[in-house]
């Protein structure tokens, strides 16, 4: 494993001057990528140790407040990811067939379903600010679906970590569909090969894994005061 | 950038490959990046250090009067802030580390010579974000920003300084992940694990608590700037929140922080007295594992901050007793270096003054901190200056003599010049009386009940707080000096030798200071680390 | 849910991941209306993390990954669960009374 001596072959374009070779570089960049998706982990988990305490201290207010959500956009935002990560998984398949252009469809049918499921948080967020479901100032205590009584102040709590959690996951979401579109284009160019295709791996590990941050989000957000209804 | 090289008969190495500031600002040598944050963390300690000197000129008088008490909490805000996140987080892992890992473990640069540039200009972002708060008016809340008073009630600049210092966390996260990843995948061939320095395993041990802990403190900052911002109430009680939950998501990182400034320390500490003793380090593997183990268990204790807090007495005991397990990885390793001291030839230069000041003063500091660990006592002490004591002679007495003995130790290999060694002891010594003249009247003076964070005290205090004073005027002297002279050798220093001082390690088989790219050929490693006995160790085919 | 056999193999457990995946959800969806007592929320996250670990394992590839990827994944969810359950310790003890104050 020498460094590079004047008689070596060219080495591959996409191989970086420090590493010993493309195996070598891919075992890198993977690794990397977890670690950072490790990070994505715990700074999700002080959210969600967040929402657990205050779950158990202010259970009532928070299943009445759960139920104020609209669980069909919900529910249908979570198929959309679900599918998304389909496609995602599909893309990274195609790109190591060295097929662009069906890696290019995948791309856009990704980016296509993670939009959607932007407008439909917008659709939902505009909503709440509808009904006054914001919390601060302008907060004002909703009524309970079951019992048409009025929710505990402290559902204005589960207001605050909704938008806080959502609204984390959606950036994060933006910032993947950026990262498609930076894909799409290198895609074009035809910088993805059998041999190489490390980039939309990676961002292939990224999606999967905001995907899975809403598998989380979805029953503890919007299933948990179901069963009182 | 492809400036001119150097004139002929002159050897060609990283400081003179290329010449201009696009050159040094767009630069992906990891050796280089050492060198820019080197600049960065000087100039946030000074400002630090300011800070420090308008603490201590306050506190000259039991009277609160040269600063109203919100300057005063301003200033040591800003004391905390500026040394906690831009100096001791960065510190010893962005310049020592970066500079010497890939040339320890025999490979060209990091994993990510590009992520390592960006880790650079987020510091330097969120560093100018942070000095930006404190040129207008500054933060009061103290570093540790506990709510309601930083969400609801402050005046200060909360979500400004949240911002430059979530941005500077990310800078710590991606440094880490950037050790992690080369220390797994880029050691030479035939470097084991149990053949790599002990300074990498600190680097790697450090680096996993900045990939697991940063995050937390990263969301906690920004739910603590949407409260403020949009007036949310997640730790406000007056909406339902609970202060107390933000203490523990604070102290989830910022308790195994400390640990990301002790743990480097410590691996310097592990090269410095291995090499001044001229024999291999006695434990090996039990320095490597107790880096480990502190990495670990520095998670389970942050409780022992909220002894105070009104957390359940149940958690408090729980949380002492882990406590003062995560004592005795720090125990071992103080007990490996001293064996190892042992019947070394041990040759009392700089580097190793510095070490030896660190065993001395971090494992008074340690055994401080074991009666702190101690729920009862620490309800007495808690919120003293017997803490702020307690702390410095870690963080100063510990982590700032490690940095200062590993710099002068590598300084040979990063700018092929030597300091001067007579300046360089004087101001060794002069660095140990005024710490100590410093900090060991805050430990009496704290348990006598004088209380932190106040501008003024009861007035028999005074002669410990005028000790205290004097102590840091000469400590501030002692930090000036080798500014000076580390300036000076790079112009008028003499030429450093390859192995000035005849230690092992890759990072020895190069030049000083070395190739862009490191090392001619890749080193093969054949034997045992540290072996000064047989002679025989690393082979590299220099050329 | 077609696209057995496409031509690579791999292909057909994204498809049929991507199925579980569905189900589950439409089962969790179900499991919230009913009256399940203290089990509803064990259950929801049960399925979650079922859900979670087939698109982990199979559409991150983790199963095909080397063992360190295993290990780093698997030191995020201990590390998360120390922040949750000691953070937890201190609410779920706040009210027990020392035996000496009763």
């Amino acid at each position: 494993m020498a460094s590079s001596t004047p008689a070596a072959p060219a080495a591959p374009p996409e191989l970086r001057h420090h590493f010993a070779s493309l195996e070598a570089q891919k075992e890198a960049s993977s690794l990397g990528m977890w670690i950072f998706l490790v990070t994505e982990v715990l700074f999700f988990g002080g959210m969600f140790t967040a929402y657990a305490i205050y779950r158990e201290t202010y259970r009532h207010a928070f299943e009445g407040a759960s139920n104020l959500l609209d669980l069909r956009l919900g529910a249908f935002n979570t198929v959309v990811l679900i599918v998304s990560s389909l496609t995602m998984a599909l893309a990274v398949w195609a790109s190591q067939q060295g097929r662009t252009r069906l890696l290019g469809l995948f791309l856009v049918l990704t980016m296509t379903l993670g939009t959607t499921f932007l407008v439909v948080k917008y659709f939902e967020y505009a909503h709440k600010f509808e009904n006054h479901e914001v919390p601060g100032p302008h907060f004002v205590v909703p009524l309970d679906e079951a019992t048409h009584q009025l929710l505990p102040r402290q559902s204005e709590m589960f207001f605050s970590l909704y938008f806080c959690m959502t609204g984390l996951h959606a950036l994060h979401m933006i910032i993947g569909i950026g990262l498609l579109l930076w894909l799409l284009r290198k895609a074009l160019r035809g910088d993805f090969t059998v041999r190489y295709n490390t980039p939309v791996d990676m961002v292939g590990l990224y999606w999967h894994f905001v995907d899975i941050v809403w598998i989380f989000l979805f029953p503890l957000l919007y299933l948990l005061g179901r069963h009182t209804l | 950038m492809n400036t001119p090289t150097p004139s002929s008969g002159q050897r060609v190495h990283y400081l003179n490959a290329s010449y201009g500031v696009r050159s040094w600002l767009l630069t992906i040598d990891h050796k280089r990046i050492a060198i820019l944050y080197l600049i960065g963390v000087t100039v946030f300690f000074a400002i630090g250090g300011i800070a420090a000197a308008l603490i201590r000129l306050e506190l000259l008088t039991p009277a609160g009067d040269v600063f109203q008490a919100e300057t005063y909490n301003k200033i040591f805000t800003t004391h905390g802030v500026m040394m906690v996140f831009f100096f001791m987080i960065p510190g010893i892992p962005a310049v020592l580390g970066n500079f010497l890992v890939p040339l320890m473990i025999g490979a060209r640069d990091l994993a990510f010579p590009r992520i390592n540039l960006l880790s650079w200009y987020l510091y330097i972002i969120g560093g100018l974000i942070a000095l930006w708060a404190v040129v207008h008016g500054g933060l009061d809340t103290g570093w540790t920003f506990y709510t309601p008073y930083s969400t609801v009630y402050s005046n200060g600049w909360v979500v400004v300084t949240a911002v430059g210092i979530f941005i500077a966390g990310f800078s710590s996260i991606l440094t880490g992940l950037n050790f992690l990843v080369t220390i797994h995948t880029m050691r030479a061939p035939g470097m084991t694990w149990t053949r790599m320095p002990l300074f990498c395993w600190g680097m790697y041990a450090a680096a996993i608590i900045q990939i697991l802990g940063t995050p937390v403190v990263a969301i906690t900052i920004l739910l603590v700037g949407a409260e403020r911002l949009f007036h949310l109430g997640i730790f406000d009680p007056a909406q339902g929140g609970d202060p107390v939950l933000f203490q523990h998501l604070f102290w989830f990182y910022s308790h195994p922080a400390v640990y990301i400034m002790i743990l480097p320390a410590m691996a310097v500490i592990s090269e410095l007295v291995t090499a001044f003793s001229r024999k291999p380090i006695f434990g090996y593997k039990f320095i490597a594992g107790s880096s480990i183990a502190i990495a670990v268990l520095s998670f389970l204790v942050w409780g022992h901050h909220m002894f105070v807090s009104g957390q359940s007495v149940y958690a408090g005991l729980v949380f002492s007793v882990l406590s003062f397990l995560v004592a005795i990885p720090s125990a071992i390793k103080v007990f490996n270096w001293t064996a190892t001291l042992y019947k070394g030839s041990v040759s009392y230069q700089t580097p190793l003054l510095y070490a030896l000041g660190f065993i001395g003063l971090f494992t008074f500091g340690g055994l401080t901190g074991l009666f702190l660990a101690c729920l009862g006592l620490d309800i007495h002490v808690h919120d003293t200056y017997f803490i702020v004591a307690h702390f410095h002679y870690i963080m100063v007495g510990g982590t700032i003599m490690a940095y200062l003995g590993g710099l002068h130790y590598w300084w040979p290999k990063i700018s092929g010049k030597i300091y001067p060694e007579y300046w360089s002891r004087v101001s060794a010594w002069v660095i140990f009386i005024g710490f100590n003249l410093t900090f060991f009247p805050q430990f009496i003076v704290g348990y006598l009940g004088m209380p932190r964070r106040y501008h003024a005290y009861p007035e028999e205090f005074q002669v410990l707080n005028v000790m205290s004073t004097a102590g840091a005027s000469i400590l501030g002297i002692g930090y000036l000096i080798p500014l000076v002279y580390f300036i000076w050798s790079m112009r008028y220093g003499q030429d450093a030798a390859d192995n000035p001082w005849g230690a092992t390690g890759l990072e020895w088989q190069t030049s000083s200071p070395p190739p862009t790219e490191n090392f001619e050929d890749t080193p093969v490693v054949t034997g045992r680390p540290y072996d000064y006995l047989t002679g025989r160790g690393e082979e590299a085919a220099v050329g | 849910m077609s696209g057995h056999g496409k031509g690579h193999g791999g292909l057909g457990a994204y498809f049929a991941v991507f199925a579980a995946l569905m189900v589950l959800t439409a089962l969790t969806v179900w499991a919230a209306y009913q009256h399940l007592g203290i089990w509803n929320t064990p259950l929801a996250l049960t399925i979650a993390t079922t859900k979670a670990a087939l698109v982990a394992l199979i559409f991150m590839h983790l199963k095909d990954s080397p063992k360190l990827t295993a290990m780093v994944v698997g030191s995020s969810i201990l590390f998360l669960a120390f922040l949750l359950f000691v953070t937890a310790s201190d609410y779920l003890t706040r009210r027990w009374i020392p035996i000496y104050f009763r």
